[in-house]
């Protein structure tokens, strides 16, 4: 990019924190006060511009969390972490929550068959504005869908979703762990560097895959983590289509 | 030493690419973390998974793997054949589980090397 035109960037973009990857109460692996009123709270607290509750497999706390989000004074985008046969987990970030909910459908009907038990796994609760109960989830969320990373991939970019591969530095459920490397024919938006990583390490380790663009994230399961890492997107506005657009090169990514 | 045909006939694998099947195997490495397999196997070892994605094959291919061996009934991709048809990697396939058929392949290969 020419000096010039990070000069026009500079003077239309605003800058926008954005924590692209939180876990609700509906996640089994998150703690109970992961409540969508709570995680925008804080996120709010914490100057956060942008979020995404993305729980595993499931989109059922999305409604909730959308209303909550109407009154404030942040941005909150539909998503799902969805696993893959081979065990590698995809950020789904979608425009509205009725994608998401597509999506839902799709992946609940590749989940195997069986019932969660919370003595193993953890409690999945759909909540309601008020941080109440409205009923238990449960489906193996935590469990492999049947569905590969390409099928996963095509089904997200279908309902105009973008597709990002969860935190590939990680040594279980990225799609490193788990195939070795990222090949030409995965079409992700995007990657995602966990909070385990420096930048710097992470340009120097996955320096092969610099022709996408790279996001950071919190991965928060519990209220304290919400914001531990963050990305700055310079964009027009906060909303997902900015964000394809940053994906597609049309603005600054940071971390 | 035993080839990949022997193996295959031996066992019953299913032959879903057939790469150099007259090649000789040292061994066995079993893991379904591409990045472990990377790692850790060896070249003229077959290698066992439950993975199906065409990524096996560069992987193999890398590695100078003899053989893939999917287990559990589960069939490679179509992509995965295309490409090994292309790098000449061996892709078969068993209705075992990996236990079973590691159990089989571990009697075979130990009275192989024992003549």
């Amino acid at each position: 990019m020419s000096e010039w035109a990070h000069v026009l960037i500079n003077l239309i973009m605003k800058r926008f924190i954005a924590d692209l990857h939180i876990h609700s109460c509906l996640s089994p692996c998150a703690e109970l006060d992961m409540t969508p009123r709570r995680i925008i709270d804080t996120a709010v607290a914490r100057g956060i511009d942008i979020i995404a509750i993305s729980d595993h497999n499931s989109a059922e706390n999305l409604e909730t969390t959308m209303r909550i989000a109407q009154n404030k004074d942040i941005t909150v985008l539909p998503a799902m972490e969805i696993t893959s046969y081979e065990e590698a987990h995809i950020l789904a970030l979608f425009s509205s929550v009725e994608h998401a909910a597509t999506m839902q459908d799709i992946v609940y009907g590749s989940l195997p068959k069986g019932v969660n038990d919370e003595r193993y796994t953890g409690y999945q609760l759909i909540v309601n504005e008020a941080d109440e109960i409205i009923t238990f989830n449960k489906r193996l969320l935590i469990n492999a869908t049947s569905l590969s990373i390409k099928d996963l991939v095509d089904a997200i970019h279908s309902m105009g979703g973008l597709a990002v591969a969860g935190h590939i530095d990680r040594e279980i459920f990225s799609v490193i762990s788990q195939l070795g490397f990222i090949s030409d024919d995965m079409a992700f938006d995007a990657l995602e560097i966990s909070c385990n990583t420096e930048k710097s390490r992470a340009e120097a380790v996955f320096k092969e895959y610099a022709r996408f663009p790279w996001i950071t994230s919190s991965d928060a399961h519990n209220l304290q983590d919400i914001g531990r890492r963050t990305t700055a997107f310079f964009l027009e506005e906060a909303s997902f289509d900015e964000i394809a657009r940053a994906f597609k090169g049309d603005g600054k990514i940071e971390w | 030493m035993l080839t990949i045909n022997d193996i295959a006939e031996k066992l019953g694998l299913d032959l879903k690419a057939k790469g150099d099947v007259h090649k000789g195997v040292t061994g066995c490495y079993i893991s379904d973390l591409l990045s472990d397999v990377m790692a850790n196997s060896k070249d003229h070892e077959l290698w066992v998974t439950l993975q199906t994605h065409p990524n096996v094959v560069a992987v193999a291919a890398i590695k100078g793997i003899s053989g893939v061996i999917i287990t559990n009934g589960r069939s490679p991709e179509a992509d995965t054949l295309k490409r090994a048809a292309a790098e000449n990697v061996t892709i078969m396939t068993s209705p075992y589980s990996t236990f079973e058929l590691a159990g089989l392949l571990y009697n075979l290969l130990k009275n192989a090397n024992v003549k």
